[in-house]
């Protein structure tokens, strides 16, 4: 029987129930509030008081309202159909909603239930499965999306039937199973989940050994993260945070994106809706609306399905990485997930941590990033989940709880500068400020060495100290005046200005350069440290600032030009005569 | 309000704080509105049977025997194209002398647009002034506000750029509004001969501070009347935010919620998203734009109310005073409009994003050479001519009071590259280079 309970007390999206049986932690209910039920989450029990945050606005809720438990978490659907869907935190499909506005209490099915997918079998009777073993295996898009032993099963079953090959809808029983018991079970196209646990189901965790490609330069040249990495983007707002987000993915060489739009702007979700179906995903040439999922809370629908919406993100994530297959997932932003935490964490009047943040923020954004990493499968199979989330640190003070609690848990941190966005060098991607930890991976020293060029890393360095030199440079320039230091200090500030203008700086908004694959980065590093590492004599500064502008100017003439062209080769020609 | 049928009388008060009282009662719904003492209340907090009212015009004089009347019903709009032409306080009573509006009653402070049925804002709003036209160009749909001192001239520039815009109706919510401005934002819609396109909801400063909190739901349930059943183009101007949270904040005060930064409550962000986003492309013609102010103090735009705002709207607009022509000027490099590159070399002329991006970097050269002067160096012959070009940029285009079309205000940037600089000193695209360079 259902635990039921009443409406006692409610401040904003806080409710707190009397209840007359069991409750458990997280479980889900419904309120019923004059016909429209709506969904909560119980997040303190109390006596017989569990209080629980509402995912709906709470007005007209009266004391004595009807509550019913459903003796079971926060579950999503998983199974095909889940890509190029749009959803809200709560996995609700928000295309299918007729009216203009979000009622409250509407919720609307994840998965198509009509659509026929066609099946082919992978697994025979008589095999030997477990759990997340591969059963079939359907076209969705150009991906194959594998129907799997459900998460939830426990112990060792044995295939007695799987449907042979054919066009078939998500709740067609696909398979039956015996487990140790001897007992038979359906196995349809689709699974439940809980969000909040991490779907394991994989034989190990290894380090990452290879890196994922974005077409960004100061991402991927100086500050590279793994597939199955982690990494977070730090910055005040207006540095162009959500930019180099959407140019992640749409360029990030993953098989499947969730954006979980977690509290931002409604019409930067509306970009990627009008855009995505239009653009051609650089890797396969197909439509990038095919490979991506978006889960969309956006900062006017309620806080706590804001909390529910960056778990509903990561389970998809795991849901496609156990078929094998390399997943994305972009949470923008991660600060806004913590506030909610706050707000709740507030009404229920619990003590405080530092800016009012719960106390347990840095172990739950830990235990959130630790979902992410490359897997091998029970079948010998990688796949991977590599996550980047932005932070909004207030006030753009990195030492602020969110950033500080994330800088522990993510290995890739790349941090956004007022400064050089206020002087329009985009992506404002500080150079110094930002690291990428798998650079001292030998793995993945070893894997760049093989697939870039040998001795990429030290190169990397080698350009890293060249913008360091040139800081040195331009603050001892600043202090004793132009004509206060010796030439070699206007070089190497000129020098690491060419890296600043030729590699880091990138503009997202042209269609050559907004996308640069490895090989044109390894091309125009090698062009860039080749000309800083010949020596300069100029008469005065003057004319190396004009030598060293024409240089920067030509080299930009380059990223704008198609890799390889006649243009291309052409400025690069004036480049050499300049540089003889 | 109406008087109900039905309703449920308390004379017995449990506690009062300067914006909230207590009180037992039963079946009171959350959100709720009541009278207490005879002023308005609305319901905050339930906790067993009892139940936390904030009083929008404050406690003063208010007993513990007060006579508490439920009204049943949360804050309404009546909604009709009778609004047009109108001035209301907080509650949406006229204030200008005429009658009560008949129309349909709607709840404010309604749910949010999905997210899937919105459009991407791609309509410009020109507004002649080219700190914001070329280098932080208006879409419809956009949020943005100006962040600018106390001491600035916001609300002209907010009136300026409201009654040059192209739209079917201009809602104003005013809270903390001096009188004079009021009288300004009055005079000048009159002036203009706007007055049948106007909606104005207004709290000034001779009003409670608590009364605020209506006032921007109240001008956008208006919006969304005008904007979703009548497919129009609204434009919302919200002065002052600022303002506005500040009574947020004593509200979470009085409730004994614990602050966070700067003693505003923890929910501010929330809060100020479900305004903002209430700015909208829909499917059909009707948008609804915000135009906002936030005054700042002595330009922090780190205190916790700019730096929430900025994560929300889709940029700012930064008005500072500049040194070197007296004027006031959009500042170019706090300031940001996120929706510029749906327009920009799309509604306006192809070179438009290059030119703003390379004006903007030879503005930063001349600030460089700015502290090189403070600091006692020479000069070079590059930075005296930054220098140079920064005045004439920041005079004949930032300057608030200029009115140009984009495209001069783009040949007005060529031929002030052109003055000042070689074509390389810009980095701009050859092929615009060959195209626009003005000999």
């Amino acid at each position: 029987m259902k635990t039921t309970g009443i409406v006692t007390g409610i401040v904003s999206n806080l409710v707190t129930v009397l209840v007359d049986g069991p409750v458990a932690e997280n479980e889900i209910c419904y309120i019923d509030l004059g016909g429209v039920k709506m969904m909560a989450e119980v997040i303190k029990v109390n006596g017989k008081n569990a209080s629980v945050q509402v995912f709906e606005s709470t007005r007209g809720l009266k004391g004595g309202d009807k509550v019913e438990f459903e003796g079971r978490m926060l579950e999503i659907t998983l199974g095909p159909g889940l890509l190029s869907s749009v959803y809200d935190g709560l996995q609700n499909d928000l295309t299918t909603m007729q009216d203009v506005f979000l009622q409250r209490g509407e919720y609307t099915d994840p998965l198509d239930r009509e659509k026929l997918w066609d099946f082919t079998p992978i697994a025979k009777p008589g095999d030997k499965v477990v759990a997340a073993d591969w059963l079939g295996e359907v076209k969705e898009g150009w991906l194959p999306h594998k129907i799997m032993v459900p998460f939830a099963f426990k112990g060792d079953y044995t295939v007695k039937s799987v449907k042979p090959e054919g066009s078939y809808n998500v709740d067609t029983v696909i398979a039956v199973l015996t487990n140790a018991e001897g007992e038979d079970v359906n196995v349809t196209m689709t699974q439940k989940w809980p969000v909040k646990v991490a779907i394991k189901g994989y034989r190990e965790k290894p380090r990452p050994d290879r890196i994922m490609e974005t077409g960004v330069r100061v991402i991927d040249t100086l500050n590279p993260i793994a597939e199955g990495g982690t990494g977070f983007i730090p910055g005040p707002f207006g540095c162009g945070k959500t930019v180099l987000q959407h140019a992640i993915a749409k360029q990030g060489d993953a098989d499947v994106i969730v954006m979980a739009a977690c509290g931002e702007r409604a019409n930067e979700v509306v970009e990627i809706f009008t855009e995505f179906p239009e653009l051609i995903d650089p890797h396969t040439g197909r439509h990038l609306m095919e490979r991506t999922t978006i889960i969309c809370n956006t900062s006017n629908m309620p806080v706590a399905a804001r909390e529910a919406s960056v778990y509903t993100a990561m389970t998809i994530c795991e849901y496609y990485r156990a078929m094998g297959l390399k997943c994305l997932l972009l949470a923008d932003s991660t600060s806004r997930w913590a506030q909610a935490l706050r707000e709740m964490s507030n009404r229920m009047e619990e003590l405080p941590g530092a800016d009012a943040f719960p106390v347990d923020l840095s172990s739950i954004i830990s235990n959130f990033y630790s979902r992410a990493g490359m897997v091998i499968l029970n079948n010998g199979e990688r796949g991977a989940v590599t996550f980047i989330g932005t932070v909004s640190p207030a006030g753009g003070n990195l030492k602020e709880p969110v950033t500080e609690s994330t800088k522990k848990a993510a290995r890739c941190f790349y941090a956004l500068e007022q400064n050089r966005a206020d002087q329009k060098r985009y992506p404002a991607v500080s150079p110094l400020d930002s690291y990428s930890k798998y650079l001292e991976y030998p793995e993945i020293a070893e894997y760049l060495d093989r697939t870039v060029e040998p001795g990429w890393v030290e190169k990397v360095r080698t350009a890293k100290n060249l913008i360091r030199r040139g800081k040195e440079a331009s603050e001892q320039i600043n202090i004793l005046g132009d004509d206060g230091v010796p030439m070699s200090y206007h070089v190497n500030f000129w020098k690491s200005e060419l890296v600043d203008f030729v590699i880091l700086q990138q503009d997202a908004f042209d269609a050559i350069d907004a996308l640069c694959p490895i090989e044109r980065q390894r091309y125009m590093l090698d062009l860039v440290l080749g000309i800083c590492s010949k020596d300069y004599e100029f008469e005065d500064f003057e004319k190396c600032r004009a030598f060293f502008k024409e240089l920067i100017n030509t080299l930009r003439q380059m990223n704008y030009s198609e890799f390889q062209s006649e243009t291309f080769a052409a400025y690069r020609e004036t480049v050499d005569k300049m540089i003889a | 309000m109406a008087t109900k049928a039905y309703q449920r009388v308390y004379t017995q008060l449990e506690a009062i704080t300067k914006a909230t009282v207590s009180l037992r009662a039963k079946g009171v719904s959350n959100d709720e509105l009541a009278v207490v003492a005879g002023k308005l209340a609305q319901v905050v907090r339930v906790k067993g049977d009892v139940v936390t009212l904030q009083i929008f015009s404050g406690t003063e004089g208010v007993p513990t025997n007060a006579e508490v009347t439920f009204l049943g019903e949360p804050p309404t709009l009546k909604v009709s194209d009778q609004l047009a032409g109108r001035f209301f306080d907080a509650y949406g009573h006229p204030i200008d002398g005429g009658p009560e509006i008949e129309g349909e009653e709607r709840q404010i402070g309604g749910p949010s647009v999905n997210p899937y049925k919105r459009r991407q804002p791609s309509q410009l709003i020109p507004t002649g002034i080219a700190g914001i036209d070329l280098n932080n160009t208006l879409v419809s749909g956009q949020k943005i506000p100006f962040f600018a001192d106390p001491d600035q001239p916001y609300n002209q520039v907010m009136a300026d750029v409201a009654l040059r815009a192209d739209v079917d109706k201009i809602i104003l919510g005013g809270m903390g509004l001096s009188n004079d401005d009021y009288l300004f934002f009055r005079h000048s819609f009159e002036a203009a001969g706007a007055l049948d396109k106007i909606i104005c909801f207004i709290n000034t400063t001779e009003n409670p501070p608590v009364e605020r909190l209506l006032v921007p739901d109240m001008a956008l349930t208006a919006a969304e009347y005008f904007a979703v059943d009548k497919n129009e183009k609204v434009l919302v101007l919200l002065t002052d935010m600022t303002l506005y949270a500040d009574a947020l904040s004593i509200v979470s005060n009085r409730m004994d919620q614990i602050p966070s930064k700067d003693s505003m409550p923890g929910s501010l962000y929330s809060d100020l998203a479900k305004i903002y986003e209430k700015a909208v492309q829909l499917p059909t013609e009707g948008s609804i734009t915000i135009i906002a102010v936030t005054t700042l103090n002595d330009g922090d735009i780190t205190h916790a109310i700019p730096d929430n705002t900025g994560y929300i709207t889709e940029g700012q607009l930064f008005l500072r005073a500049d040194s070197d022509t007296g004027k006031v000027i959009i500042d170019p490099f706090r300031s940001l409009s996120r929706l510029k590159q749906l327009v920009q070399n799309k509604k306006t002329r192809e070179d438009h994003s290059q030119v703003m991006n390379a004006s903007v970097r030879l503005y930063a050269d001349a600030q460089n050479a700015k502290t090189k002067l403070e600091n006692g160096f020479d000069l070079s012959d590059y930075d005296l001519r930054c220098l140079s070009y920064a005045k004439d940029y920041a005079r004949e285009l930032l300057a608030i009071d200029v009115n140009i079309t984009i495209t001069e205000m783009l040949d007005t940037a060529w031929k002030l590259f052109a003055k000042y600089f070689s074509p390389a000193e810009t980095g701009i695209k050859q092929a615009l280079i060959d195209k626009y360079w003005k000999n």
